[in-house]
């Protein structure tokens, strides 16, 4: 017996292979519209129209746009992602490590937040037009509505200007002990939450508050049963769905958060390492990171449909 | 007692009243807006020259929220800024909402493969992170005004356009477009005339919201220093310049902060208390 929900699924995944691809053509084409010959950048000046004419044929330039795209695109696919023209390295070596680090950095965020924006969220639904309520709702709201590098900068503020609990820039070079590690997560990891959390919070929120006007839910209530067996029995269950495609869509806020958050704080990853390819115009650096980005985003709102999809109980 | 709110059992508030809230928000950002206006005649020392021999002053009758990193009057500066995040922001969520909107209602009332086409490549558009976008195209053309106030746009033309689209398809299935169809009238006709009328409210909501995201945006770019780029400075480059400010919480930091927080705040706080006959579609 086939299962309704997996043409849906499958539709949902080519459409995100689809994406990928129209992905990777604009940040290629992006990046190599740069103004002026990558060859007689590289060498400089004083190079000689031979030495030139050497590098172009050696790194295909003299071909057409799309042939270098396929090379490129069939580069990334085998894993090979070229070489920096900043310090000749290969790239896979200089984005690994790093890329370790983000996801260090995130994964640590997203087990501070989403048990922090599911409790959040959950009481605000339970408590609905509540003090406490109201606070949790103007207090994300506030958050929202102000860039991410306020609140690192409020935090710098508050934790290591006026508390001085904590530096005011965070290594992650030396972390032998276990203090070391929290000095060095808490602030990125704080401003992080904050962000991530908040939206999270705001759509737990909502979809509870949706299960709790279905005739269902009512009628519970009109059995007698407390707020609380209400919303902890009744709603949540059917409020999973959403609540899961809520943590995916959030957690994919991270991309934008960590450009900010690890740039404030100096931390070594992967978002660092392409705004200083920014810096120093290092393209093929810069397209994988922005590759490496744009997957990791992708996988995250794919799966968000998928388990909205799957959550769907007429379709399973 | 507990009690449960249902949708019918929300009271109808009289159409077209704002609340006290609401009009503080719109209070905020009327003040703003003249400030971006005015600021030229009305600061006090010019923005570029260094006035105070102190750097990151304080606070003082001099200067009234302190001196910046080189020692220029603050104030001055963060008044000068409101030029550039209130203008760019407004002209790149004009352009966004006005593409994203009219190529909504187009897609929304020819249906068929433009609707899907348009649908498919503007959700590609919307898998790219916006941050990400900004940098790339940053680096790839170098930061100037009328690039950022394009990629800006660029980046929230497919949310506009889900937006606008979702609306539209509903009003599609009407009566009187049905009428005005069989009367023989244009798409043209059809998206001025019909449907535009019944989605502006949600609209200019949601264009608010977007306004939002865009100054975010601005700032975020700028302050990682790949938006508006010196002499000029706008409120997320003036965060930047000033952070060396930071581990003594110098007021040069700190202001251009709060002159962010209270325009994106009072934005939201106007949104979110719009006269109910606005909102109602919007939801």
């Amino acid at each position: 017996m086939t299962n309704p929900a997996l043409p849906l699924i499958a539709s949902r995944l080519v459409i995100s292979a689809i994406t990928l691809l129209i992905v990777s053509v604009a940040v290629f084409f992006a990046t190599t519209m740069l103004p002026g010959d990558t060859a007689t950048i590289l060498l400089g000046q004083a190079a000689t129209p031979e030495a030139v004419a050497g590098l172009r044929k050696a790194m295909h330039l003299d071909e057409p746009a799309v042939l270098r795209f396929l090379y490129w695109a069939g580069g990334l696919l085998s894993g090979d992602l070229g070489t920096s023209y900043a310090n000749d390295m290969p790239i896979a070596d200089l984005i690994a490590g790093r890329f370790v680090s983000s996801m260090k950095l995130a994964g640590i965020t997203a087990l501070v937040s989403v048990p922090l924006a599911l409790t959040l969220g959950i009481t605000a639904a339970m408590l609905k037009g509540s003090l406490y309520d109201r606070a949790v709702t103007v207090l994300t709201i506030g958050i929202i509505s102000v860039p991410e590098f306020m609140i690192a900068t409020s935090a710098v503020l508050f934790f290591a200007v006026y508390l001085q609990w904590l530096p005011a820039i965070s290594f992650a070079n030396e972390t032998v002990t276990w203090s070391d590690v929290l000095r060095v997560y808490a602030m990125p990891v704080l401003t992080l939450t904050f962000g991530v959390a908040s939206q999270m919070i705001r759509m737990t929120r909502a979809a509870v508050v949706e299960t709790l006007n279905t005739p269902y839910a009512e009628m519970a209530l009109l059995k007698g049963a407390s707020r609380g067996r209400v919303v902890l029995r009744h709603a949540l269950p059917n409020a999973v769905g959403p609540i899961v495609n809520a943590i995916a869509l959030s957690l994919s806020n991270l991309v934008g958060g960590v450009i900010i958050v690890e740039t404030i704080f100096n931390y070594p990853g992967i978002a660092k390492l392409m705004v200083d390819a920014v810096a120093t115009r290092d393209l093929p650096l810069i397209q994988s990171c922005a590759m490496v980005f744009c997957v990791g985003y992708l996988i995250l709102i794919t799966a968000a449909d998928v388990i909205a999809i799957l959550a769907n109980p007429r379709l399973r | 007692m507990t009690t449960i709110e249902t949708p019918a059992a929300k009271s109808r508030k009289p159409a077209y009243r704002t609340n006290l809230v609401g009009l503080v928000g719109m209070a905020i950002i009327a003040f703003w807006a003249i400030i971006a206006l005015i600021a030229p005649w009305i600061i006090p020392y010019p923005v570029g020259e260094i006035v105070d021999l102190d750097y990151f002053g304080p606070i003082s009758q001099q200067f009234w929220i302190g001196s910046d990193y080189l020692g220029r009057d603050m104030l001055s500066r963060i008044l000068m800024g409101a030029r550039y995040t209130v203008g760019i922001s407004l002209v790149a969520v004009s352009i966004s909402c006005f593409c994203g909107v009219v190529l909504g209602m187009i897609a929304a009332v020819s249906g068929g493969w433009l609707d899907t086409l348009l649908s498919r490549f503007l959700d590609a558009m919307n898998s790219i992170p916006s941050k990400l976008f900004g940098l790339v195209v940053v680096a790839a053309v170098g930061s100037s005004i009328p690039v950022l106030v394009l990629t800006l746009a660029i980046i929230y033309i497919p949310g506009a356009f889900r937006f606008a689209r979702a609306l539209a398809v509903n009003i599609n299935t009407m009566d009187f477009i049905t009428v005005a169809r069989t009367r023989g009238e244009g798409t043209l006709y059809l998206i001025t005339s019909e449907i535009l009328p019944n989605i502006i409210g949600p609209v200019l909501a949601d264009l608010g919201l977007r306004f939002v995201f865009i100054v975010l945006l601005l700032s975020g770019l700028s302050f990682l220093g790949l938006g508006v780029q010196p002499p000029y400075a706008d409120w997320g480059a003036l965060v930047r310049e000033n952070i060396g400010g930071l581990p003594f919480g110098a007021p040069a930091v700190i202001f251009p902060s709060i002159a962010i927080a209270t325009l994106t705040v009072s934005v939201n706080l106007l949104i979110d208390n719009l006269p109910q006959k606005i909102r109602d579609r919007s939801e």
